[in-house]
């Protein structure tokens, strides 16, 4: 039977993604030019995350 | 659920593909900076091309500054518009009337807001939302439990079809969340739009009308055009969001009320109105929208991705793919549960090992 993760590891990443879909949601609400460019950056990483870790062969 | 990501896919890139299907024209460029032409002329040529209806409001779209929108209905305070004019504000000049009630955009777009059934359609959607929220909410609940033995983004293709979904439904859940839960909350503050706006007119609009509760019917409306100049001085640094003409409920009988925008990303988003005294054309009385108005205002943004230019919607349209997966994966375990839970309970003893979790019991049901 595998170590089981502490609350620590679970969390991390999905807090992580979760700070970075909402300030790019915020920024282009806040700033134009520089705040667009951040939030595409921004709203980039999950879908990026989510392609990369589904076709990803483990 | 999977209905409104479905046809809200598509409704991402509406302004684009009217403009693709030549729905939408942008005004010619002209050659050297030209004036602007008078509202008054512009109302005066939609009302030739529709001499019994009645003119609702003057509208302006940020990025068509070249353009004026022209909105007709039979009556003005009629809910239905009749016909949607574009006008170049430069010229004056017609420049075509776009389509209402015929495009596939348009039951694209019912279906996304009301099923063809107008504001109960409405509500009926926005309840559905909050039942989305309160899926997404018991899936991150879920996720914990589920995740306790594997590192983020395990994908277990080697084994049952089931498990793989289960994996990419709380990969793709985990990684869409917060723009998930944003387009659902505000998602459903939208579908509350035709009664806070109600809220607003029998409110502060109401009570910014009061001194003329008692006044005669209006003989004459003054000069829009002038209007529409008392509404920038009283508003300084504003544009023009659109204008309502007197009878219409966002104005009320004896008033235009135009709605000023600011010039940053933010202040464009919440409007602020300008009374102006139909008779005379002077702006009377300026106010802040309640709050509950402005969560409306801003919540549609956050709702359409339409404040980040077009990266943005692409990245909108990617994200509610990924929605889609997620809703049809959830489908998917849920149907595949039913049919195998039955068995997977008689068959198989409690693990005594494993504490009783979500994934434990998928497990069970998995080897079942």
């Amino acid at each position: 039977m595998k170590m089981q993760l502490t609350g620590k590891q679970i969390w991390s990443v999905p807090i992580a993604l979760g700070f970075i879909s909402a300030s790019g949601l915020i920024a282009a609400l806040f700033f134009d030019g520089i705040g667009n460019v951040i939030s595409w950056i921004a709203l980039a990483v999950p879908v990026a995350v989510a392609v990369w870790y589904a076709v990803r062969q483990a | 659920m999977l209905l409104l990501c479905l046809t809200g896919l598509p409704l991402i890139f509406s302004d684009e593909i009217d403009h693709a299907l030549g729905l939408t024209l942008s005004p010619p460029p002209l050659p050297e900076a030209a004036g602007r032409a008078s509202l008054d002329d512009i109302i005066t040529a939609a009302k030739q091309r529709r001499p019994v209806d009645a003119v609702q409001f003057i509208v302006a779209d940020p990025d068509e500054p070249d353009a004026w929108f022209v909105r007709m209905a039979k009556i003005v305070n009629a809910d239905e518009p009749s016909a949607f004019y574009a006008f170049d504000a430069r010229t004056g000049a017609y420049l075509y009337e776009y389509p209402l009630n015929q495009s596939v955009m348009n039951i694209m777009l019912r279906l996304h807001v009301d099923l063809f059934a107008g504001l109960p359609g409405t509500l009926f959607l926005g309840f559905m939302g909050l039942l989305l929220v309160a899926s997404l909410v018991s899936g991150v609940v879920l996720y914990g439990p589920f995740m306790r033995k594997l590192a983020f983004g395990t994908v277990r293709h080697n084994q049952s079809s089931r498990l793989k979904w289960l994996d990419l439904h709380n990969l793709f859940g985990i990684a869409t969340l917060v723009w998930f839960l944003v387009v659902s909350v505000t998602g459903v503050i939208n579908t509350l739009a035709i009664p806070i706006f109600s809220q607003w007119q029998s409110g502060q609009l109401a009570g910014m009308t009061a001194p003329y509760r008692n006044m005669p019917p209006l003989e004459k409306i003054a000069s829009v055009q002038k209007a529409v100049v008392a509404a920038y001085a009283a508003a300084p640094d504003m544009s023009l969001s659109f204008i309502a003409f007197p009878g219409n409920n966002f104005a009320g009988p004896h008033h235009f009320v135009a709605f000023m925008q600011g010039g940053s990303p933010l202040t464009s988003k919440l409007l602020k109105p300008v009374l102006i005294d139909a008779q005379t054309g002077l702006a009377v009385a300026t106010a802040e929208l309640p709050l509950y108005v402005k969560a409306l205002l801003l919540s549609k943004p956050l709702h359409f991705g339409n404040y980040g230019s077009l990266p943005l919607k692409v990245l909108w349209a990617l994200l509610d793919i990924l929605a889609i997966k997620v809703l049809a994966s959830g489908l998917y375990l849920w149907l595949k549960k039913r049919s195998v839970s039955f068995e997977a309970r008689q068959g198989m003893p409690p693990n005594e090992k494993e504490p009783v979790t979500c994934r434990s019991a998928v497990k069970q049901a998995d080897s079942a």
